[in-house]
């Protein structure tokens, strides 16, 4: 193999797998230490640069950084159950504890720019957008239809799990640097919107539109059959205050389990899910199925929806069939029928929630943006700019429904677009990301971050007892880690972006770090190609998509090599080197967000 | 943020071996020495050689003196017995460990100092009575407790770190040890655990007196340049006269050689030393032709390390003095106090 190349920002990075796999890229290690030291002000911070909603994506993120985070493949076979940190509660403790930051956010910008902006749909795409945006000098309107900003995160995540008051807060943050939000203003017509002379248009209206399910029994029980997120949004909104005793819930994404656990705290007694899929293959993250079934809510699967039953117009249950999973020799799940009676399950209400569809009919399709065959936009991956070079979209409007953190990234790259299109640079080249590193070392024995690994578990969130919990849709169900839980959840961090650094010309070839190495990633051997060379090292790598850190020819000829896979970075590799060829360097890599080459630019000619 | 033990975490895929441990169950306390000591590589070699031969930590019986080499056995086989002896006087006190308890496996560890200046008179007797043991000496040339003064093992003309040159005369250890009838007699180098490792796992196998002189390279005050025991002089000046796998009685027979000349050397307890020859005409159990060989190439500046000398059907002290083959502690009354007529019939004997 080719000696490894770190100067690419890409290899360290990967080797951090939380902010590797966070669309958004949070320094999460970063942030973690600082809630370990009680800076949260400053863990709070760290979070709003890069994800614009710590305290609601404390709630409510679907974490992809937890599935990759290093901690549950280090626990694999070293305890009860493997289980990654919890990184998405930590940053909640940032939020509930940060004080008074208002002081640290950005200012309004003095000066415009003379560049104006419009987003439409204020949900966490736009509104990032507008953060972006608004301190380089831009003027940005975001248009909303519903009366305060925050999307589907004010109307359609239920209060139980986000309150209110963290909405108003953060999305009060990006209101203050001198954004105009116009509420109760639905957009109609994108011809029109063009031709009000907005420097760039950006959409980020969502998915909003609810699938419905149309069965026998449909039109007849109508009056007691809802679409899921419509009927959320009703909830919020005050419209809707009960619910029928018994309530079915059809779909198996995180709709339906805020669906089913609203109806538990509005009078459903007997509420059950039921999916066509198996359990372990719905869309819902893993903790939020967890969190229905703590409710006493069974989930039911591989049972297709068959027929709505009604007695004259009066919903009185539902008829489904059993299935079960078959797979082709190609791996391809096919449900077929098991070929047993149809299952009648009896209730009041059905919540349908089986799935988000985008609409568009507000934008006309002869004004030069191109959709695609499935009505969807065409949106650059990379640019979020669609076929008018000056309208982007992003968050669910680009790419169909995801999550808040994407929606973020989704706002962080199009704002990007949007400053160097205006600044008059090609948006197709993207900034490089900004990289920090700092070794570590302080003395012998000495590291400036805590390098003992903790042994415990994962810790709990701790919760409302749920006799009081389900009393009410806005009493906050979860309580947040408190603030010794979390100093001691956040010691389960590996601090991944410490990364152990090697210096060959400086290798003596002593084996100590081989020797000290508790998870024996470390070994010195000759070079090979990937495939062959991973077979011989002193722990098999057999994780293909963790990198091998590969040095070049050391005095013997051999190499060393690293298997970054789970390494605990512990720094004691390099605490026993004699020699300083091992150093332990914090790598801190910030996404680079729109900053206005074109306003530092009229700056510094103003100073002239 | 402080010196932190070892973290218990190991890697998901570590293998446990036929007693069920894995290899970091073998392991003991969290070295004290200095970064990079080749000691520590020593004690890592030492793991690995008991878990590949599963050799339970409970029946291993580690004793050392004073010393860098003496502090290791507290870094290996932390549920063994240990015994830390005054200096240089390991050999003694093991000789009367093992006339006591001949069942437990005996591992010396002693240093170039421990063993080549004040223990001389120590380990020379040990040899020459065929104690049952694996007699580990870490040689690193130097005093490193005491700051890098010139062992009695320092090579005549090597440079001391601050530039003075060694007029003394060194002592070979292996030749000693061949010359005094030590029935296993291996030479190694602690940056090297692929030789290491089969040699110690053979000094375990081989039921006699055992004798590894390890070169272990000082790195605060002997890994320069103008010393003959550092890193790069002993690579350099590395003359393996074999390689070695050691198969254990009953275990399937895998070779990872290349082809080449092989000799194989059966031992006593049934396990094979299979020995790839490096140098043709070496022959490992030939005791005289070993001493010339390692003398000439001594006097080339080179470093004859591997397997120098076995003896297939070695002796041991026991069996030169008839002892009773039950450790002491479980005689019973009855064998310890064998009664009147005992006494008489060997009263009778000396009239």
């Amino acid at each position: 193999m080719q000696p490894t190349d770190i100067r690419d920002p890409n290899y360290f990075h990967k080797v951090v797998d939380c902010q590797w796999a966070c669309p958004a890229h949070t320094p999460v290690p970063e942030y973690i230490r600082l809630i370990a030291a009680g800076r949260y002000a400053d863990a709070y911070m760290v979070n709003w640069k890069s994800n614009v909603f710590p305290g609601i994506l404390g709630r409510t993120c679907d974490r992809p950084c937890e599935p990759a985070c290093r901690r549950g493949r280090v626990e694999e076979n070293n305890g009860e159950k493997p289980e990654p940190v919890a990184i998405c509660r930590l940053k909640r403790v940032a939020a509930d504890n940060e004080g008074d930051v208002q002081a640290r956010m950005p200012k309004p910008a003095t000066t415009r720019n003379g560049k104006r902006i419009a987003c439409i749909g204020a949900g966490p795409a736009s509104l990032t957008v507008a953060r972006d945006l608004a301190p380089l000098g831009y003027e940005v309107t975001v248009f909303e239809a519903d009366p305060k900003g925050g999307g589907f995160m004010r109307t359609q995540v239920p209060r139980f799990r986000l309150p209110e008051s963290v909405i108003d807060e953060e999305v009060g943050y990006i209101l203050d640097l001198g954004v105009t939000l116009k509420s109760n203003q639905r957009i109609e017509s994108m011809r029109a919107m063009l031709g009000q002379g907005f420097d760039a248009i950006f959409v980020g209206t969502g998915a909003p539109r609810g699938r419905a399910l149309e069965l026998p029994g449909s039109s007849e029980a109508a009056a007691s059959i809802h679409i899921g997120i419509d009927w959320l949004a009703s909830v919020y909104f005050g419209h809707i205050k009960k619910v029928g005793k018994r309530v079915i819930v059809l779909g198996g994404g995180n709709t339906a389990m805020d669906c089913c656990r609203s109806a538990r705290r509005l009078g459903g007694e007997d509420v059950k899910v039921i999916v066509r899929s198996g359990f372990d293959e719905m869309k819902a993250s893993p903790w939020e199925k967890e969190d229905a079934a703590h409710e006493g809510i069974p989930i039911l699967n591989y049972l297709v929806p068959k027929a709505y039953v009604h007695e004259n117009g009066k919903l009185v249950g539902m008829n489904f069939e059993k299935v079960r999973a078959e797979y082709d020799e190609r791996g391809r799940r096919k449900l077929v029928p098991a070929g047993e009676a149809e299952q009648f399950f009896a209730c009041d209400e059905v919540l349908v929630a089986v799935g988000q569809e985008n609409a568009f009919p507000w934008i006309e399709r002869d004004i030069g943006i191109a959709f695609n065959e499935w009505g969807m936009p065409v949106v650059d991956a990379v640019t979020h700019q669609s076929s008018l070079p000056n309208v982007l979209f992003g968050g669910d409007a680009a790419f169909g429904p995801k999550n808040i953190i994407w929606a973020v990234a989704h706002g962080h790259e199009a704002a990007v677009s949007i400053d160097r299109l205006l600044s008059g640079l090609n948006p197709v080249e993207r900034p490089a990301p900004a990289v920090e590193v700092i070794s570590q070392k302080m003395g012998i024995h000495e590291w400036s971050y805590d390098n003992d690994i903790s042994r415990d578990d994962r810790f709990k969130v701790p919760v409302l007892p749920l006799e009081k919990a389900l009393t009410s849709i806005t009493l906050e169900a979860e309580l947040g880690f408190d603030a010794a839980t979390a100093w001691k959840e956040a010691q389960r961090c590996l601090n991944c972006d410490v990364q152990t650094v090697f210096t060959d010309s400086a290798c003596i070839e002593c084996d100590a770090c081989v020797d000290i190495c508790p998870m024996d990633c470390i070994s010195f051997t000759g070079n090979g190609d990937e495939a062959e060379l991973r077979t011989r090292l002193t722990a098999p790598a057999l994780n293909l998509e963790q990198s091998l850190y590969v040095s070049g020819p050391l005095k013997t000829q051999r190499v060393m090599v690293k298997d970054e896979d789970v390494c605990l970075h512990c720094g004691l590799c390099a605490e026993r080197c004699p020699t300083g060829a091992w150093d332990m360097r914090k790598v801190l890599m910030e996404m680079t967000h729109a900053n206005s080459p074109c306003a530092k630019a009229s700056r510094k000619q103003e100073v002239a | 943020m402080t010196y932190i033990a070892k973290p218990g975490l190991r890697h998901p895929t570590l293998q446990k071996n036929a007693l069920c441990l894995t290899r970091r169950d073998y392991e003991g306390k969290i070295s004290t020495l200095c970064a990079g000591c080749g000691h520590d590589s020593i004690s890592a070699a030492i793991i690995q050689a008991c878990w590949e031969l599963n050799i339970e930590p409970h029946r291993v019986a580690k004793l050392s003196g004073i010393g860098c080499s003496s502090k290791t056995p507290d870094y290996f086989l932390g549920q063994s017995h240990g015994f830390n002896t005054v200096h240089g006087r390991m050999p003694s006190v093991l000789t009367g460990a093992n006339l006591a308890n001949r069942e437990l496996l005996y591992m010396g560890v002693s240093g170039d100092g421990d063993s080549a200046s004040i223990g001389m008179g120590q380990f020379i007797h040990a040899m020459r009575r065929g104690v049952n043991m694996v007699y580990i000496v870490e040689n690193n040339g130097v005093y490193g407790l005491t700051k890098g003064q010139f062992s009695a093992t320092a090579d005549q003309g090597s440079v001391s770190k601050k530039g003075v040159v060694n007029a003394d005369s060194s002592i070979d250890l292996i030749g000693i040890a061949l010359q005094l009838g030590a029935t296993y007699v291996a030479r190694s180098f602690s940056g090297d655990k692929k030789q290491l490792v089969p040699l110690i796992k053979g000094a375990i196998l081989h039921q006699g007196p055992a004798f590894l002189d390890v070169i272990s390279p000082c790195v605060a005050f002997n890994n320069h340049a103008g010393s003959t025991k550092s890193y790069e002089y002993v690579r350099e000046h590395n003359d393996a006269v074999n390689r070695m796998d050691v198969i254990p009685e009953r275990s399937e027979i895998e070779v990872d050689f290349d082809a080449g000349q092989t000799v194989e050397v059966a031992q006593h307890d049934g396990s094979i030393l299979r020995l790839h020859k490096l140098e043709d005409d070496y022959d490992p159990c030939d005791r005289i032709a070993a001493r010339n060989y390692i003398g000439q190439h001594h006097a080339r500046g080179e470093v004859v390390t591997g397997l120098l000398y076995v003896d297939p059907e070695p002796a041991d002290l026991h069996s030169h003095l008839g002892t009773i083959a039950e450790p002491l502690n479980r005689l019973g009354a009855s064998e310890l106090s064998p009664g009147q007529a005992a006494l008489d019939k060997i009263n009778a004997r000396l009239r």
